[in-house]
């Protein structure tokens, strides 16, 4: 028991240490720069409390369930040797995961605002409603698509720069036909849709497979899921930008 | 009380975020896999660690950082604190918003460093490397790359120069270190770039470049404001790229120095040796010619 309360507190001092950079920056610019008071300081402080008690247990939690979960997953599919089952499964992980992330909504609110005041769309809730769920679908089918691609390349051993350079290519020729006021939501939409659980999971599930199959490096073919799901949705983006307008 | 209130309404949303995960993986392991989950004990109490460590984390955000930063990001951006008093701009010199630069660069590195799914993925590359990459170097390396993107991208708003321009510039980057570094970092460098910007990243400083975009005359917020993230997620590949390389001439330069100093040691010994022959030899020839008398 005692030994389970030291590791604890071991993890707690560690989140210290992660937060206290953030702390520094806000300190320094509100007293130094903006030469201000800080506000609220009893509710600064629970906060800040809350935070580290919050990353201790989610680091706590992942070894001792996402990771092992991923990994689990992968070793039975491999096992199984059914592909298909297995590319299904990568794409509702992508589009299940994607299309309910938080920020990913807000940034599709937030883009069509923008762009129902830019006079792209008509200025009614309607179809800035429709606009924002086009967007959220998009990339969400991008992300599914994605983690297709990356489990296909860790089971035919593809390397992977050449996939990721030959995307950047189709980034660059879609930007240069793609409508302007696109492109920065584009290149935004490759950043939002990875989210706090889908990471461990993803990358689990990479290693994982890696791991599970011959001849497969963990370290060389086990990650990079995750590129192909920040590259895939700017494409996609582009090309809904191009059917819209 | 009523903050345990918004605990439960915190953990409420956090759970319906993960339903989708959720049920993928129990219909899956259930309806295809057909085996039950090993060790199902300890990962359904991970899974509740996780949900709880989440909530908990996003509130004490929302209480703490996320106003504070906010206010900051707007604060900074304003006419009067770019120009003392004059409420409208009307010409801008990039050299104006150094304290904005500074800023950018210090937030975008300290949230890094508090990012959990960079945690989680620092950790994860330490245990299949076997130690020979170290989380906390690889975090510190993102965390530069994302402080130099985010200050980078401020500068762009600030003067105007299109987007895709800086991000193209990039990506040449990227290529030809791709070809010049490690085998082993390129995919973990490709994966920082994706999982840098998420929880604690992303508000503050989509916040930064809305209020730089919608302050300074003849930018449009549409075409502007967006695209800090990006850059964001491009400079860690390269940051991560260049930590590789560097630990790899490093690397290279204590191999090198072993072996300078090995070669040191030979003469050294080879030297000695020839010196004790060279004072022995008169000794032999006496005792070789006392030996033929």
């Amino acid at each position: 028991m005692n030994q389970q309360l030291l590791v604890f507190f071991k993890a707690l001092l560690g989140s210290c240490k992660d937060l206290l950079p953030i702390v520094l920056v806000i300190a320094f610019f509100q007293f130094a720069v903006l030469q201000q008071p800080m506000p609220n300081i009893a509710d600064i402080l629970v906060g800040l409390a809350l935070v580290v008690l919050g990353l201790t247990f989610f680091i706590y939690g992942l070894e001792m369930g996402l990771f092992p979960i991923g990994e689990s997953m992968a070793q039975a599919f491999a096992r199984k040797g059914s592909i298909n089952w297995l590319l299904t499964f990568a794409f509702c992980l992508g589009f299940g995961t994607t299309v309910a992330e938080p920020s990913l909504i807000a940034v599709a609110k937030e883009a069509a605002i923008v762009a129902a005041t830019g006079g792209i769309i008509n200025n009614t809730i309607d179809a800035q409603l429709s606009y924002a769920n086009g967007l959220r679908y998009t990339v969400a089918f991008a992300v599914g698509f994605a983690i297709v691609i990356g489990v296909l390349r860790i089971i035919r051993g593809w390397p992977i720069h050449y996939l990721i350079l030959g995307g950047y290519v189709v980034v660059v020729l879609m930007t240069i036909i793609a409508p302007n006021w696109i492109i920065g939501i584009a290149y935004d939409s490759g950043g939002v849709t990875t989210s706090t659980i889908t990471v461990p999971l993803v990358t689990a599930l990479g290693v994982g497979l890696a791991s599970a199959i011959k001849g497969r490096n963990p370290m060389i073919d086990g990650f990079g899921l995750i590129a192909f799901a920040s590259l895939t949705p700017m494409v996609f983006v582009m090309i809904y930008g191009m059917a819209i307008s | 009380m009523a903050l345990l209130l918004e605990f439960f309404q915190t953990l409420k949303n956090t759970v319906i975020d993960v339903l989708p995960i959720l049920s993928i993986i129990l219909a899956f392991q259930l309806l295809v896999i057909r085996r039950p989950i090993p060790h199902i004990k300890q990962v359904g109490f991970g899974f509740i660690y996780v949900l709880i460590g989440l909530a908990l984390f996003l509130l004490g955000l929302e209480k703490a950082l996320f106003p504070l930063g906010k206010m900051m990001a707007e604060q900074l951006t304003a006419p009067e604190f770019i120009h003392e008093g004059a409420a409208v701009l009307t010409t801008v010199h990039w050299s104006d918003y150094a304290w904005v630069y500074v800023f950018a660069a210090a937030i975008g590195f300290s949230t890094t460093i508090a990012e959990p799914s960079l945690i989680a993925v620092a950790l994860k590359a330490e245990e299949v490397s076997g130690g020979a990459i170290n989380a906390t170097s690889l975090r510190i390396s993102v965390a530069i790359g994302v402080s130099v993107g985010i200050a980078l991208g401020s500068y762009r708003i600030v003067v105007g120069h299109p987007l895709h321009y800086y991000i193209i510039a990039g990506y040449v980057v990227v290529v030809i270190q791709t070809f010049y570094c490690p085998k082993l970092i390129v995919p973990l460098a490709y994966d920082s770039g994706g999982v840098t910007t998420s929880t604690v990243t992303v508000p503050l400083v989509a916040a930064l470049g809305l209020g730089l975009a919608s302050t300074i005359p003849g930018r449009s917020p549409l075409i502007d404001g967006f695209g800090l993230i990006a850059f964001a997620s491009l400079c860690p590949i390269i940051a991560v790229m260049a930590y590789a390389q560097l630990t790899q001439a490093k690397a290279h330069q204590v191999e090198r120095n072993v072996k300078k100093r090995q070669r040191i040691k030979m003469n050294k010994r080879t030297l000695r040796q020839k010196k004790q022959e060279a004072e022995q030899a008169p000794i032999k020839i006496y005792q070789q010619d006392k030996q033929d008398r």
